[in-house]
């Protein structure tokens, strides 16, 4: 289904992503961790066309999406959905406004200019908001919502372009326990209810291993893990986080030794 | 896998988040409630929308057919002698491309006396509008009373038009470039002040609370508390001011200033056989202002992001 050929993105001497490959067969929900600037974010945005692969192939159901242009890589990317660390909606618009942005690649430019969406599409939208939670925010600017709140629209606009791939980075790195619970829970009902596949960069272990069916870990560009949450064993979480040869504020003690101990969830402050 | 998480924890929590809150006490808003109404504002919009662009429409054909009817020649009647002059001195310069260098090298130093008009006149203009500007900002001022005064101060500068202020100081000083600068100083500081002002309202107030928590004075919490945040935005705008300086100096050469607005005025007015000077004078003129807006954007940078920083590239 999705196939990722030897990826590499370099900036300048210094290889961001480093000849990455992997094959998803079937949709999944795959959570990327790794420390910050092991090059998980590069990857995504790559997977999006946001930015160019230096070398290496994206290949989805047969199609290489590496090279588009124009028209052929916006088509691509509105089946790609993309939701941001800090939610990228357009604050002053509200909320229903930016859900309807999930459209814009199927309708015209000057219609869009003059927020002219077909009544479909916008009871279309309000209803993905209640699917979310905040359909009483339709009305509202985005930027008067919460982060918790926000990154739910920016959840909403990324379903609103029904996409066969949920792209998320980093979508609860700005947000407390609580709202991180929330989204990550919408993510994996996304997941489960419409099987759409969703990549998720994370930056802790623990939702990783509470939320995805696979885990891909990466360190310094490349990819150092790739399997099941079970696999994933504290030798292998101090090596993707590179803790033990040197300190990383990555990885903290706590997060891989909270591996150690048994099973005993995740503890959630109220 | 669906049992590794716990959705039912969330639905009904016991906390006051925000969301929860909406979903209890949204009873009395159902779906449809929340649909009809999002289409009633959507609907509204697109009234007000439409409204005021037919306003638009019809005033603009309305105004441009007053002016027309009031135009000497009439719009229509000279629109395809638009391009008569252009054509005129390109076709003219053209002819003696040969002799262009040797017109640049002409009016090079009535040039550099342009820019340098430009530039004293930019300096203290400048330095006028950063007091000014500082003492006309709400939260920043000296005297939070005379805000008011300040703005109507900066106001009056912007509303002389230099050439008005050009003109009385030739009458009363003589021609020459200084009444020319000091009248253009008189319109920066009070166009530049607003553009400052404007730039300091966005400046963080807190380390001015650090500094006066120190027992700073104000002009020591203004220098060493706002100059710095504000530092690259007024030179921004100030280089900026600098580009519009330079044409209106040479403006005023037209009026007696000197610089290359005199020779300007000689090339266009004495008829056929110097075009080729006006249009090596216009060249010099677009190549000034080219240098002066690249010089921009490249210092802009540095101040934005330090020097090492900007041939830095991010990755995630």
């Amino acid at each position: 289904m999705l196939s990722v050929q030897g990826l590499t993105k370099r900036f300048g001497n210094k290889a961001a992503v480093d000849n990455a490959t992997f094959e998803v067969s079937k949709p999944a929900m795959i959570g990327i961790i790794g420390r910050s600037g092991a090059g998980k974010s590069t990857l995504l945005r790559m997977m999006n066309r946001l930015a160019d692969a230096s070398e290496g192939s994206i290949t989805f159901e047969g199609n290489d999406i590496t090279d588009l242009t124009g028209a052929a890589k916006r088509e691509w990317q509105s089946r790609c959905a993309m939701i941001f660390q800090q939610f990228n909606l357009v604050p002053r618009m509200d909320v229903a406004s930016n859900v309807l942005h999930g459209t814009l690649n199927r309708r015209s430019t000057l219609a869009t200019m003059f927020n002219l969406y077909p009544q479909s599409d916008i009871h279309q939208a309000i209803d993905i908001l209640d699917r979310l939670g905040i359909a009483e925010q339709a009305a509202k600017r985005a930027e008067a919502l919460s982060g918790g709140q926000q990154q739910r629209v920016a959840i909403a606009r990324a379903l609103m372009q029904n996409p066969q791939i949920i792209l998320a980075d980093e979508p609860i790195a700005s947000l407390d326990p609580m709202n991180a619970q929330i989204v990550m829970e919408a993510l994996r009902r996304i997941h489960e209810e419409d099987g759409r596949m969703v990549i998720a960069n994370l930056h802790t272990l623990d939702t990783a291993r509470r939320y995805c069916d696979r885990v891909i870990g990466m360190r310094d560009g490349r990819i150092v893990f790739d399997g099941t949450p079970e696999q994933l064993t504290t030798g292998v979480a101090r090596d993707i986080y590179g803790a033990g040869d040197d300190f990383s504020e990555a990885a903290t003690s706590t997060e891989i030794e909270a591996l150690d101990r048994p099973k005993q969830g995740i503890p959630v402050p109220a | 896998m669906g049992a590794r998480f716990a959705v039912s924890s969330l639905i009904f929590p016991t906390n006051g988040d925000p969301l929860m809150v909406d979903m209890t006490s949204g009873q009395a808003h159902t779906l449809q409630d929340i649909r009809a109404d999002y289409m009633a504002q959507t609907r509204r919009k697109r009234v007000y929308g439409a409204i005021l662009l037919s306003l638009f429409v019809v005033m603009m054909v309305a105004g441009f057919q007053t002016a027309d009817a009031r135009n000497a020649g009439g719009f229509w009647e000279g629109l395809h002698r638009l391009f008569d002059f252009p054509g005129e001195v390109l076709g003219e310069a053209l002819e003696k491309l040969a002799e262009l260098p040797v017109h640049f090298v002409t009016y090079l130093p009535s040039l550099i006396e342009t820019i340098n008009i430009a530039a004293a006149s930019t300096l203290f203009g400048a330095l006028a509008a950063a007091i000014v500007s500082l003492l006309a900002t709400r939260g920043l001022a000296r005297w939070p009373r005379l805000v008011p005064v300040f703005r109507r101060i900066m106001d009056a500068m912007r509303a002389v038009p230099e050439i008005v202020i050009a003109l009385v100081l030739i009458f009363i000083l003589g021609g020459g470039p200084v009444p020319a600068m000091i009248a253009i100083a008189f319109h920066t500081a009070g166009a530049l002040g607003k553009q400052f002002s404007e730039v300091n309202e966005n400046a963080s107030l807190k380390p001015l609370e650090g500094l006066e928590s120190v027992g700073a004075t104000w002009s020591q919490r203004m220098w060493l508390g706002v100059i710095p945040q504000v530092a690259p935005n007024w030179f921004s705008y100030g280089l900026l001011r600098f580009e519009i300086n330079i044409r209106a100096s040479a403006i005023l050469g037209f009026v007696g200033a000197g610089g290359i607005g005199y020779e300007l005025k000689n090339a266009m007015s004495w008829g056929k056989g110097q075009y080729d000077e006006a249009a090596a004078i216009f060249v010099l003129l677009f190549i000034t202002i080219v240098v002066v807006d690249q010089l921009s954007s490249h210092v802009r940078d540095r101040l934005t992001h330090g020097a090492a920083a900007s041939k830095k590239e991010r990755q995630s």
